[in-house]
């Protein structure tokens, strides 16, 4: 589980690093999902930035969650 | 997984209040203007705060009746939970000042009380840290933890409803009664009281956790 989480940020990761390739050039694509984030002078940038940084913080917490569960799992296993 | 719901409705909440709170209509009012939104992110911080430190009183009372060293570490973990959201509703507070009040820590008397209360719960966690013998620290700062709680309660909430202050909440400017607050922006405060409350309890519950296991010789 642990290790298909790590491949899936591995992923993520190289992905923006195609983005910082075009970096320079100004995103004009057109489409609603564009249009959208343009729109009300880009505050649903900073609205999704914060959903990733929640995101970022809850997963965190899940992990660690099942990590002292599972520490708790072997303590009442007397081990 | 079914006794985790709570922390999924934690989730979905909170998703809910970050996109709702920056895309909700709300009144724009005096120097204030957007930052008016700040109410769904600073003010949770400190229901998460009295949440904890609640929670920390309720079981350093318990201690000081039964001298149970599990209830000790129920109450220092709140007071650390709720000394951390102390200090981000401190730290949100002072950014939203310094750009409606005119100043990042001016002699508000909101401010300086609320710095006065964090502090105290610090000195606890400090005096925690500087007895080694587990029961009497136990005992010496469950007994200080009903100082510190006495004291917080005027310090954030009467003294500062007394006197004169930026502050919503303050002698001249009441607010925060239920016919003060716009219809819109109750729909994202309440769902985010909740939704932070109980990512508080969540974080606090890991702490507890962590906590047993490591002392877990001594429960034994």
């Amino acid at each position: 589980m642990i290790n298909r989480a790590f491949s899936f940020c591995l992923t993520l990761a190289l992905l923006f690093i195609s983005v910082l390739a075009n970096a320079q050039q100004q995103n004009t694509e057109k489409g609603a999902v564009n249009e959208f984030f343009r729109s009300n002078d880009k505050i649903y940038v900073i609205v999704g930035v914060l959903v990733i940084i929640f995101l970022g913080i809850v997963l965190f917490l899940i992990n660690l969650d099942r990590k002292i569960g599972k520490l708790e799992e072997r303590d009442r296993n007397g081990l | 997984m079914a006794r985790h719901w709570w922390k999924a409705l934690a989730i979905l909440l909170l998703i809910y209040v970050i996109i709702a709170g920056f895309t909700v209509k709300i009144p724009i009012i005096g120097t204030n203007g957007q930052s008016s939104r700040g109410l769904f992110f600073h003010v949770p911080m400190w229901i998460c705060m009295y949440t904890m430190y609640t929670i920390s009183i309720i079981y350093s009372l318990l201690y000081l009746s039964k001298y149970d060293l599990k209830k000790d570490v129920i109450a220092s973990s709140a007071a650390g939970v709720g000394t951390f959201f102390g200090v981000l509703g401190f730290a949100t507070g002072t950014l939203w000042a310094t750009y409606t009040w005119g100043g990042t820590l001016t002699d508000d008397p909101k401010q300086m009380c609320t710095a006065i209360a964090i502090l105290i719960y610090m000195a606890y966690l400090v005096l925690r840290m500087s007895v080694h013998d587990l029961d009497k620290r136990a005992r010496i700062s469950a007994v200080f933890n009903i100082f510190a709680f006495a004291l917080l309660i005027p310090l954030t909430y009467i003294i500062p409803r007394m006197v004169d202050s930026l502050h919503p909440g303050s002698a001249t400017t009441p607010g925060f009664a239920s016919k003060d607050t716009d219809g819109s922006m109750k729909t994202v405060l309440y769902p985010a009281f909740i939704g932070w409350t109980l990512l508080s309890v969540w974080i606090f519950s890991l702490v507890v956790r962590f906590r047993k296991l490591q002392l877990k010789n001594i429960f034994k």
